[in-house]
């Protein structure tokens, strides 16, 4: 039996590895992927309480469902914007990217 | 040490070894591929806690879909075999001590509080899921079921609006559709 602490040292590391690219990264698409770690690691989260503290209940799997959905649609319009960010500046770095219309 | 915990371990070594080649390498396509096998990992995760729907749940949307969407915007936006520069120093030095920072608290506190598991059985059922999720009485989860359904409706319009080719400005003199200009407008 492993301890819930355990589980929730995977998903607590797995959030400060998407805070350290967060961080360091200036590539928006790397960027949104340190985004998609951060969200999955919220999702484990939501997963192991249900699982080991209210197993009666099952709210946690419904909050792990609609984050799934949202991080979809993040990740297609943030896509969407970055692709006609491309168009316009010739680059996706965040430093060149200063203006908010072109 | 039972099997099951030597298997928790592996699966939770892979998760964070891959997370972190994922944000340090410097090629954009392999830190793509890291990702995915980060997200396969979180998948096998959740098969280790036997809720089979989120893990299928996870494998579709995740694996199959946000990931190739990302290297399809790598393929349409950069040179994949490209190297990206390294982060300044400052920058690592001080996004490190940062996340390590925060790590070591907020595990403290976690590690302090201990959570201690209840011991019942997880009566997990996708039948249960279905009902609740569409139910309109106690706990049903209805109302948010259709929040999530207009949410994802706008971001497929806005998607389109974004991405679409900006037509060019003005009625163009020839009275010819966009679509012949476009090759041209690639180009530049």
């Amino acid at each position: 039996m492993i301890p819930v602490s355990h589980i929730l040292f995977v998903s607590t590391a797995l959030f400060f590895i998407g805070m350290y690219g967060l961080f360091t990264r200036r590539n928006m698409i790397t960027m949104l992927m340190s985004i998609e770690l951060i969200l999955n690691s919220v999702n484990i989260n939501f997963v192991v309480f249900n699982k080991y503290l209210w197993p009666d209940k099952l709210d946690g799997i419904f909050f792990t469902i609609f984050i799934i959905t949202i991080a979809a649609a993040e990740a297609a319009v943030a896509i969407a914007i970055i692709i006609n960010l491309y168009r316009s500046h010739k680059s996706i770095d965040v430093e060149d990217a200063t203006e908010m219309k072109y | 040490m039972t099997a099951s915990q030597i298997i928790f371990y592996i699966i939770s070594a892979f998760i964070l070894g891959t997370g972190i080649l994922s944000v340090t390498t410097r090629k954009i396509f392999r830190a793509a591929i890291w990702l995915l096998f980060s997200l396969i990992g979180v998948a096998a995760l959740y098969f280790w806690m036997e809720v089979e729907f989120i893990a299928a749940v996870q494998i579709i949307v995740y694996v199959g879909g946000i990931v190739v969407l990302i290297i399809f915007s790598i393929f349409l936006t950069q040179q994949s075999g490209k190297k990206m520069p390294n982060p300044p120093m400052v920058r690592t030095i001080t996004g490190l001590l940062a996340v390590l920072s925060g790590f070591t608290f907020t595990y403290l506190l976690i590690y302090q509080y201990g959570f201690s598991s209840t011991g019942k059985s997880f009566d997990y059922d996708v039948r249960k899921i279905g009902s609740q999720m569409l139910g309109t009485g106690e706990r049903g989860y209805a109302l948010p079921f259709e929040v999530v359904s207009i949410l994802l409706l706008a971001a497929m319009v806005g998607c389109i609006v974004i991405a679409l080719k900006a037509a060019p400005s003005g009625p163009s003199p020839k009275g010819k559709a966009t679509d012949t200009q476009q090759p041209t407008n690639l180009k530049n």
